[in-house]
């Protein structure tokens, strides 16, 4: 780990500023010191954010909720209002990391979490996202991590987080104070970039910009499925993960919202996949049209081509159990 | 006067058996349990040395190269660098098991990426592990390098490592009723100790004290000692916690020679602890494997040919190959057989004895063979094996010390419920998850080790244990102090074990099953000759005494103990070494394992739900610590089945998932409640105590249970480890 | 140099140390607590796991300094060997462990844990998780899944627990 110098914010003006002069916020800590202490990340400064007021859920002129920035993992999963109107999110941040780190991990951080390449990881290896023109290690590689989405030549990383996922099925929006103190939103499944030739680039954050909550529509209702695929039962990240949020009427499919993890750059959102499936009675058949809708442009890279049959069939499965009910709970 | 004991003859006196106060093969808590809860036992880092500073390894960023610079002076001037290494006695790579001598020795040849390189020591743990990562390394890159075993060229003396051929194997296939004739892969592991490796060295004078995390002292003192040239006698090792081992602490590694070198320059003494990405880095893999199997039998299920064949890897230099067909010489019968192991040399980091060398990659693609023969030849798979199950040796002709696996495998069929089974696969569903069970012999080799240690009743009628015996988690300090309790007639808390310090006896060290059974031997001589001692002193004989509770009863003469003592302590030694019962039969351990495990018929991802071992291991010394261990080895099954790989790069030979994150070890979640059983024997061959081998029995054989019941469960056969939902995947019906 | 003041096991203790310094190797090589295990250093393994105001953390991936005014418990604020917690007697009884170098971090997780039960915090296996789940084997599984024990005394760990969670209600 590179020294660095420490500074406590205690305004959001105070963690913008030293955010636009170059320093590095710090929540939970527990992406940013992990990717520290291989020197994978180098801030000269960090501002320690922790005593910022952002750390309630509430209710929103609209129905909705906010969710500060600062809010662990844990206390939003554990949320009673989230498990009631949006269990799909208590659901995703359940189904990720641990008790441990999720009660460090913050709301804002986790949408800043990077991805598990193994290459970026690792110092040694070539990386277009750590080290912008060194070339893709996990190209030709081992990636068995990797996206099958969205992908481009420079980097096939995948985001690897849970709870982005569920925000994107649920439409959240991320709420940003840029350093000039304006407040923005951006739909969360703007929030995340894909990687075309800036690989080192996350998300559309700007330099200075402050997270500051993310924001949830009034409650849609439905069944709420989030489904994780993983190399172990717990404590491992997604290869996929499927969120989906489902409204059915008179037996057919009113409304749905769909996003998946572990297979892209972002947590992927095809508005082309809900399309197909609104309106419709739920069937095998089509579902197996939406997840041909969903993977028409999938491109395996070796040790990552069972990705592509497997989302295909979790998705299957989520449509099965979001659909069953037969009607809007 | 030591007690020695040469194992050249079986035991006929089962002594332990007689003794009263009741505590071998109770479930007794271990002594050190209350110091491991509350965070009070030491483990090497843990040490309090005042004034020692961190040392951090610079590993290589290349795999084949030679180190042509480092540009010390810029680490130099970094705050709190005290001094940066890169001396000739470094070591590429730790020393194999017992090797007693130093590992290949310099750095500065590159043979593989994540190799050792230099030292950088400072004031501060933050310091030295910015330093090693700053250090600017110039290389030439040399072009010779082989990275993946399956295409390496190998060598004549690397063909046919432990090899048999005997009879005419295409012929007894081509003759066979029925036989199997298939090709099994298995990828590295890691050991994965929950402790990182660490050593802290500390000189006065010429005198070394290593604080370090090892598995078998006397060995490391002296590949220590060679390693930095020096007089074994001027070192001295203390390892009385060690944060797990599985073969990965056996031989001395970069980190206490490094920090020795270190130490000695700076007068300071010097902690030098791995990341954890430097334990995949730079320990020890166990080995992948290639494994042709090929079984013929007869109409009646009788194996007629067993041909086991496997290709592994290690560097350039290095002894060890997987002994993956070790059990396959001894386990079932069938005239006909042809064995043998070739070694691919590859510029990947060290192979080495990683939990159940051989057996646990070598039982599991047997196991996986023997069930699919079973099949074919229509007989249920536990009955298959109970026809194969050889009267003598099958190439050497000699017989076997005892040996409980028909009973193994009966009794844990039966405990298992194995008669409700459908034979048929792909026949039990429950909503999306398909459920199978299956099965597998356990087996693995039976080893005695030259093993010695002191005991002293004190004045007070107290016990001391002392031996440079390690406790690697096995539980060293119950058996030990069950074992003295119950020679001496003392109760536990009346005997105070000590291990780790090579200042005492010489133990066999932790390693290949057999450290209880010989530093339980060596204890059991020890006080056998206190007991003498005692016996003398009451002009008895000493298989007339009875011990118990601090009391010494002699035909019609009770005495205290300490009273008979008056005042002095009494001191005895005991040493035990092999002898012709290893070679005059057939030492092994046994048992069955027994599994159901539930497939998800979408996502390919396996469940074990049910999982039952049943094991013979001799004499049990502890229930519950023994029990402990096969826990420990059967969740490591789990873990070989379906989650464990290291993933090279087939480019650079480099390991992509070097951290806990992507070695997919088992995590609680992923284990069911495990049924242990164990059968009451004696194997009076096998060591003066009658005991036998346990920590690796329960590992071998137990991924074969998993993915045997997974065919039983989806009809799809696993021959390419982990069988990881991928796999199961692209062998289902869409 | 970073100075913090904290409270530790109920006492007020204060380092000075380089702003890089982990809350772990704070622990472990300025305030000699060195029960608090180094297992991967990196939030992967749990080994290193205190209880940061009473909620369990990795204290590998947290810097000292960011715990100015907070309350960390370790394993040795839990109990000592004459006087053992519940949760540390029944790991004892139950051989909840083999090497035991991820034992502490089992036991303050399991601490923590069940308060979080008790909370009616939901789990990854919970079926709905607006319901407050019972305390069950699967339950306790999952949510020690953050602490690996390679010894794999996952059976005994579990039935320490359950063990001492019954014997508290």
């Amino acid at each position: 780990m590179r020294p660095f110098n420490y500074s406590r914010a205690e305004t959001e003006k105070e963690a913008a500023d030293a955010g636009s002069d170059g320093a590095t916020f710090i929540a939970g800590g527990t992406n940013l010191l992990d990717l520290m202490k291989l020197e994978v990340m180098t801030p000269d400064a960090l501002v320690d954010i922790n005593p910022l007021d952002l750390k309630s859920i509430s209710t929103t002129d609209d129905g909705g909720l906010r969710i500060g920035a600062l809010v662990t993992n844990s206390d939003c999963a554990a949320d009673q209002r989230v498990r009631h109107d949006y269990p799909v999110l208590s659901k995703a941040i359940l189904a990720g990391a641990s008790g441990q780190l999720r009660n460090k991990a913050t709301t804002g951080g986790n949408l800043c979490q990077r991805t598990r390449c193994y290459y970026f990881y690792d110092t040694a290896m070539p990386c277009n996202k750590r080290e912008p023109g060194s070339g893709c290690g996990a190209i030709g590689g081992v990636n068995r991590l990797h996206a099958i989405l969205g992908a481009s030549d420079a980097c096939i990383a995948t985001y690897p987080g849970d709870m982005a996922v569920a925000l994107s099925a649920l439409d959240a929006s991320v709420e940003i104070r840029s350093a000039n103190g304006n407040m923005r939103s951006v739909p969360v499944t703007d929030f995340h970039r894909l990687p075309g030739d800036t690989p080192e680039k996350d998300n559309v954050l700007e330099t200075g910009d402050l997270i500051t909550a993310v924001t949830l529509p009034p409650p849609p209702g439905g069944t709420h499925v989030y489904r994780k695929v993983r190399d172990r039962s717990s404590y491992a990240f997604a290869l996929v993960s499927v969120a989906a949020v489902a409204k059915m009427e008179n037996g057919k499919i009113s409304g749905i919202r769909l996003a998946f993890g572990g297979i892209a750059h972002k947590p992927w959102h095809d508005p082309a996949v809900e399309d197909v499936l609104t309106g419709e009675s739920p069937s095998e058949a089509l579902f197996d049209k939406a997840g041909e809708i969903l993977l028409k442009d999938a491109i395996g890279q070796g040790s990552n081509d069972f990705k592509i049959p497997l989302a295909r069939r979790t998705l299957s499965a989520v449509l099965r159990q979001a659909t069953a009910s037969g009607a809007s709970a | 006067m030591t007690n020695k004991f040469e194992m050249n003859d079986p035991v006929a006196d089962l002594k332990l058996d007689r003794m009263k106060q009741g505590l071998v093969g109770s479930p007794m808590d271990r002594p050190d349990g209350k110091m491991k809860v509350s965070g009070q036992a030491t483990y090497a880092h843990e040490w309090d040395v005042p004034g020692r500073v961190y040392g951090f390894l610079v590993r290589s960023r290349h795999p084949r190269a030679r180190v042509t610079g480092i540009n010390r002076d810029a680490v130099m001037q970094m705050p709190g660098i005290l001094g940066v290494y890169d001396d000739k006695r470094l070591l590429r790579n730790p020393a194999q098991g017992m090797a007693d001598e130093a590992p290949v020795q310099g750095t500065e040849e590159v043979f593989y990426l994540g190799q050792p390189i230099a030292l950088v020591v400072a004031e501060t743990f933050e310091q030295a592990r910015h330093g090693a990562e700053a250090l600017e390394v110039s290389y030439t890159t040399l072009d010779d390098g082989v990275f993946d075993p399956e295409t390496a060229n190998i060598a004549d003396d690397d063909r046919g490592r432990k090899a048999l051929d005997q009879g005419d194997i295409e012929t007894a296939m081509a003759q066979a009723e029925f036989s199997l004739d298939e090709t099994y892969r298995t990828p590295g592991h890691n050991s994965a100790a929950m402790e990182p490796h660490c050593s802290i060295a500390e000189w006065d004078g010429d005198q070394l004290t290593l604080r370090g995390s090892y598995q078998m002292l006397k060995f490391n003192r002296n590949e220590l000692a060679d390693s930095l040239g020096i007089d074994p006698a001027n070192v001295r090792i203390l390892s009385p916690y060690i944060g797990g081992g599985f073969g990965s602490k056996l031989g001395i590694a970069p980190e206490a020679v490094s920090a020795a070198i270190a130490a000695k320059d700076l007068g300071r003494p010097v902690c030098v602890t791995l990341a954890r990405q430097q334990v995949f880095d730079m320990v020890m893999r166990r080995s992948e494997t290639r494994q042709r199997v090929r079984l013929a039998c007869d109409q009646s299920g009788k194996l007629t040919a067993i041909g086991h064949e496997a290709l592994v890897s290690n560097l350039p230099g290095e002894t060890f190959s997987e002994p993956v067909v070790q059990a396959t010489h001894f386990l079932y019968g069938g005239a006909t057989r042809r064995l043998g192991i070739d070694v691919a040399r590859v510029n990947r980091m060290c192979a080495g004895s990683v939990r159940g060398p051989g057996e646990a990659v070598g039982m599991q693609a047997l196991e996986n063979a023997m069930d699919e023969l079973a099949e074919r030849a229509g007989i249920d798979p536990v009955e298959f094996r109970k026809r194969n199950i050889p009267e003598e040796h099958p190439e050497k002709g000699i017989p076997y010390s005892t040996r409980k696996l028909h009973e193994a495998l009966d009794e844990g069929a039966k405990r298992f419920g194995w008669e409700k089974r459908s034979a048929e696969p792909a026949k039990v569903r429950e909503g999306e998850w398909l459920i199978g069970t299956g099965m597998a012999t356990a087996a693995r080799v039976n080893m005695l080790q030259e093993s010695q240690a002191r005991v002293t009743l004190t004045a007070e009628g107290k016990a001391v244990v002392e031996t440079d015996m390690t406790d690697i988690g096995t539980g060293t300090y119950a058996i030990l102090t069950q074992i003295s309790g119950d020679m001496l007639g003392l109760p536990p808390e009346n005997v105070e074990t000590r291990l780790g310090d090579t200042d005492f006896p010489p133990a066999s060290g932790s390693g290949g099953s057999f450290g209880a059974s010989s530093s339980g031997s060596a204890v059991f001589l020890a006080c056998e000759d206190i007991r003498k001692q005692i016996a003398e002193k009451l002009q008895a004989d000493e298989a007339d005494l009875d011990l118990e509770n601090g009391e010494v009863n002699a035909g019609d003469q009770t005495h205290k103990l300490s009273d008979l003592l008056n005042g002095k302590p009494m001191t005895g030694e005991g040493h035990v070494v092999p002898g012709k019962t290893g070679e005059a039969v057939s030492q092994g351990t046994y048992g069955a394992f027994f599994v159901e495990v539930a497939v998800n018929s979408t996502t390919g991802e396996t469940r074990v739900r049910r999982m039952q071992g049943t094991f013979d291991a001799g004499r049990i010394l502890n229930e519950k610590t023994a029990t402990s261990q096969c826990y420990g080895g059967m969740v490591w099954g789990i873990g070989i089945a379906l989650t464990e790989e290291l993933m090279f790069d087939n480019r650079d030979g480099h390991i992509a998932n070097r951290d806990l994150a992507e070695y997919h070890v088992p995590v609680n979640l992923d284990v069911p409640d495990i049924e242990v059983h164990l059968l009451k024997e004696r194997d009076p061959w096998a060591s003066p105590i009658q005991s036998k081998g346990i920590g690796e029995l329960s590992i071998c054989g137990a991924a074969a249970a998993i993915t045997n019941a997974m065919y039983n469960a989806t009809g799809i056969r696993f021959r390419d480890y982990p069988a990881t939902l991928d796999k199961v995947i692209s062998g289902m019906a869409d | 140099m970073q100075k913090t003041e904290l409270t530790i096991n109920r006492k007020k203790r204060s380092i000075e140390a380089d702003p890089r310094t982990t809350l772990l190797d704070a622990l472990r090589h300025h305030l000699d607590l060195t029960g608090t295990k180094k297992g991967c250093d990196h939030g992967q393994c749990g080994a290193c796991t205190v209880l940061g105001n009473g909620r369990r953390i990795n204290s590998c991936l947290t810097l000292a300094c960011m715990h100015d005014g907070d309350e960390i418990t370790t394993i040795e604020g839990l109990g000592t060997p004459d006087d053992l917690s519940p949760l540390q007697a029944a790991f004892v009884r139950h051989d909840g462990y083999q090497c035991g170098y991820c034992t502490p971090g089992q036991i303050c997780s399991a601490t923590a844990m069940l308060q979080e039960v008790a909370e009616g915090w939901p789990s990854n296996v919970t079926e709905d998780v607006e319901v407050a789940p019972p305390l069950s084997r699967e339950e306790i599984a999952e949510r020690m899944s953050g602490n690996i024990c390679r010894c794999s005394a996952y059976p005994n760990i579990v039935k320490a627990i359950l063990e001492a969670a019954e014997a508290d209600q």
